[in-house]
């Protein structure tokens, strides 16, 4: 194979793409992708303050990187989730990264500043871990950002998260998830823009830019996802992709130009219909949001989540 | 060769030389779900692979989290199906 761009040797193919690149090739076409999501979807202004939602992971140190090699500045924030050993390296990779490049990392460690972890959640509530993980995720990285004053919070989720999500979506036909998959969701009242600037780039992509890059990230998969619904249905595209490149983009920008609009209404009249919540102030249908109402659950004793560390 | 398998971390050898795709083939492995690094360098599927090689087959399949990525209106945990 040879570089698409120098016809010198090629070290990554992107079947979708029909085409394969060398490494300085590669990290320019993952340059290209970034910035065309973020332009074409208006995710970023100039005035912006951008919080990078970092796992330690290679979605999220991608990220990170590639908004520096664009120019964006842009701190982290690290959620500590309390899961044993694998927490534990995953924010030696956040935190060695950070250092390395004189970045800002924020910390927020449930089990100190909330008073529960991710597994006595799923203990306590009977339910699966990824679901209090993806409900404390969403709360504390939104919260941060608005009690630190970031207009904007970045998640590295990819193509293959964001084509998995929609495929699980679609089997259930739950629209009011649909309505709500976008790359950009605006900022409203208690929320801060949240933006996917990598949804061009597969996680096969994600993680090669680093190989590259000479990014050391977590490797391991965190050990309570094994057998959930979301790797399941990225196995199934997988499959589908081999036999059939570019189907997971063109099934993902399909829906995106062609089918959200459809189920968009819907989200419109919910936003209408949030107060704050009694007791953070969160935006919530109910009296109180769902994360309190896990953290009553899970939690010994409580504490101020908003306050920076590290 | 020396193949270097994660998640669970395990290590195999497989007689060389081969191409990273017959590689693949032969752990029955989706060359969409992994990177295979060579001595320390990333290698396209048609890399042909030497019997001295240590070759790593990296998943790059993640996540977990967010089966509902993007909601802003969590479901009420008691009418979580």
């Amino acid at each position: 194979m040879k570089c698409r761009v120098c016809r010198g040797p090629a070290i990554i193919d992107v079947r979708r793409h029909n085409a394969a690149f060398c490494g300085d090739h590669f990290v320019v076409h993952c340059r290209e992708q970034v910035q065309r999501a973020i332009h074409s979807h208006r995710m970023i202004e100039p005035e912006d303050r951008v919080l990078v939602a970092v796992s330690g992971g290679k979605d999220s140190l991608a990220l990170w990187d590639l908004f520096s090699e664009l120019g964006i500045a842009a701190d982290g924030l690290f959620l500590g989730l309390g899961i044993g050993d694998y927490s534990g390296a995953s924010v030696g990779f956040a935190r060695s990264y950070a250092r390395d490049r004189g970045l800002v990392l924020h910390e927020v460690d449930l089990a100190v500043d909330v008073g529960f972890t991710i597994p006595s959640a799923a203990e306590a509530t009977r339910r699966a871990p990824c679901s209090a993980c993806g409900l404390s995720k969403r709360h504390l990285f939104n919260a941060f950002a608005l009690d630190h004053e970031y207009t904007v919070v970045a998640t590295g989720h990819n193509l293959d998260d964001e084509a998995a999500v929609l495929l699980g979506n679609v089997l259930r036909w739950d629209v009011e998830y649909l309505g709500r998959q976008q790359p950009v969701l605006p900022a409203t009242e208690g929320f801060a823009r949240k933006v996917k600037p990598l949804i061009r780039l597969g996680e096969r992509e994600t993680a090669a830019y680093c190989v590259i890059r000479g990014i050391d990230y977590q490797v391991e998969e965190c050990p309570m996802a094994g057998g959930n619904r979301h790797l399941g249905y990225k196995e199934i595209l997988n499959e589908v992709e081999a036999r059939s490149p570019g189907t997971k983009a063109a099934f993902l920008f399909g829906f995106l130009d062609r089918g959200h609009e459809r189920f968009s209404e819907r989200v419109e009249v919910e936003r209408d219909d949030l107060h704050a919540c009694t007791v953070c102030g969160a935006p919530t249908p109910g009296d109180v949001c769902a994360f309190c109402r896990l953290r009553e659950r899970a939690a010994s004793e409580p504490i101020d989540v908003a306050r920076p560390r590290g | 060769m020396k193949v270097v398998l994660r998640n669970p971390r395990r290590e195999l050898e497989v007689r060389g030389p081969k191409t990273v795709t017959a590689l693949l083939a032969e752990l029955d492995v989706s060359a969409e779900s992994v990177l295979v690094i060579a001595d320390d360098e990333l290698v396209a599927r048609d890399a042909r692979l030497g019997d001295g090689a240590t070759v790593e087959i990296r998943p790059v399949m993640s996540g977990g989290c967010d089966v509902d990525a993007g909601a802003r209106r969590a479901r009420p945990l008691a009418a979580a199906r």
